[in-house]
């Protein structure tokens, strides 16, 4: 066990845990944030990602001693009033069927567009292909990631 | 005739230093070593790579030397899932990058990820492909700066020693080794330097 200390959605965070503990089972079981879902615990499916300094990572696999001084951002932490344009496109083109997976896939989204706020098709099918959807929402995801970035060039 | 030339040689290093007379004995005996023990040289320098190029050509190396846009995986060389893509800095794509993954250490469980620190492809500009080339093209592109990523020969040793390559001896659970311990992969790689690195002829398997 030893201190671990980071930041989660801007807020500081200190935790006393096995430096070896997945950053999933923080995020959830520690500090209570179930937005980030446990899909396959391998980093196959990407239902549990979140933003490490920015760059999407996978939970389950990424160890907390890792992350210490780093700077972790969940669905929570998007934005504070469900803003951003990946949350509004989401709900203007109604992707989710059963949901379990939307929260990694969205996080993969924002991780796109803050890189390549204007994607193709095929930036959008290469940066997704971590995320499995087994209700098979792939069109609709790329749909809304387009209209997010249309969303998103709009408020500039 | 003979014996006038061997007059006008003789007189003529008559007027050398002592020490020219004596460098131009040297280097004429260098030649001639020189030349008797070349071709062995070349011959144990190209056992030398042999050793070297069967790490080289295992899976846990030749599975990121590719000449494709991704890498592959496994003992089987299948191309990776999820359709990972090397990226411009061979760290994957904008948004898939290979540290969203692979961690600075293996993960402990079956087919999870494995983990080094930098964990990466080569960069799409030296990509350093050698799948599918002959043992001579193998060992000409590891010699050549514009497809090694701009090192000397002497600089292949020290990339031999990231944490990155020493993966490869420490893969976790369910991946096979390189043939031979990563002592004696260095020492094979310097014993080839050292003779010269010599490379296999042209086709040679």
């Amino acid at each position: 066990m030893q201190a671990i200390h980071f930041t989660v959605n801007s807020k500081p965070v200190e935790l006393q845990m096995d430096p070896s503990t997945p950053l999933l089972w923080a995020i959830r079981e520690n500090l209570g944030l179930t937005g980030t879902k446990f899909g396959c615990g391998m980093a196959l499916c990407g239902a549990c990602t979140v933003h490490v300094d920015g760059n999407a990572v996978r939970s389950c696999v990424t160890p907390v001693g890792a992350i210490a001084n780093k700077h972790v951002t969940t669905i929570e932490g998007l934005s504070p009033d469900r803003s951003h344009p990946v949350q509004r496109a989401w709900l203007q083109v109604q992707v989710p069927q059963c949901g379990y997976c939307q929260c990694g896939q969205m996080m993969s989204a924002a991780a796109l567009l803050a890189v390549n706020p204007e994607p193709t098709d095929a930036d959008i099918d290469d940066a997704m292909a971590g995320n499995i959807c087994r209700c098979g929402t792939y069109a609709r995801i790329r749909k809304a990631i387009h209209a997010a970035a249309e969303m998103a060039r709009s408020q500039k | 005739m003979i014996s006038r030339n061997l007059a006008r040689f003789l007189s003529w290093t008559a007027t050398l230093p002592l020490t020219s007379l004596l460098g131009l004995v040297g280097f004429s005996a260098h030649a001639t070593r020189r030349a008797q023990t070349a071709p062995e040289n070349d011959e144990k320098s190209i056992l030398a790579f042999r050793a070297v190029a069967s790490v080289l050509t295992s899976p846990r190396c030749l599975n990121c030397h590719v000449p494709n846009d991704g890498p592959l995986q496994g003992d089987d060389n299948h191309p990776h899932a999820m359709n990972v893509k090397r990226g411009s800095d061979g760290k994957g794509s904008p948004s898939l990058r290979c540290a969203a993954c692979h961690q600075a250490e293996n993960t402990k469980f079956l087919h999870g990820p494995p983990g080094a620190a930098d964990w990466q492809l080569p960069p799409a500009k030296t990509p350093m492909a050698w799948k599918r080339l002959s043992m001579g093209e193998l060992c000409r592109t590891l010699k050549d700066p514009t497809k090694n990523g701009n090192r000397s020969v002497q600089d292949l040793i020290p990339h031999m020693e990231t944490s990155l390559v020493r993966w490869a001896w420490n893969p976790g659970p369910g991946r096979s080794l390189p043939p031979l311990s990563h002592d004696e992969f260095v020492s094979r790689l310097k014993e080839w330097i050292d003779t010269g690195a010599a490379c296999p002829q042209e086709g040679a398997q």
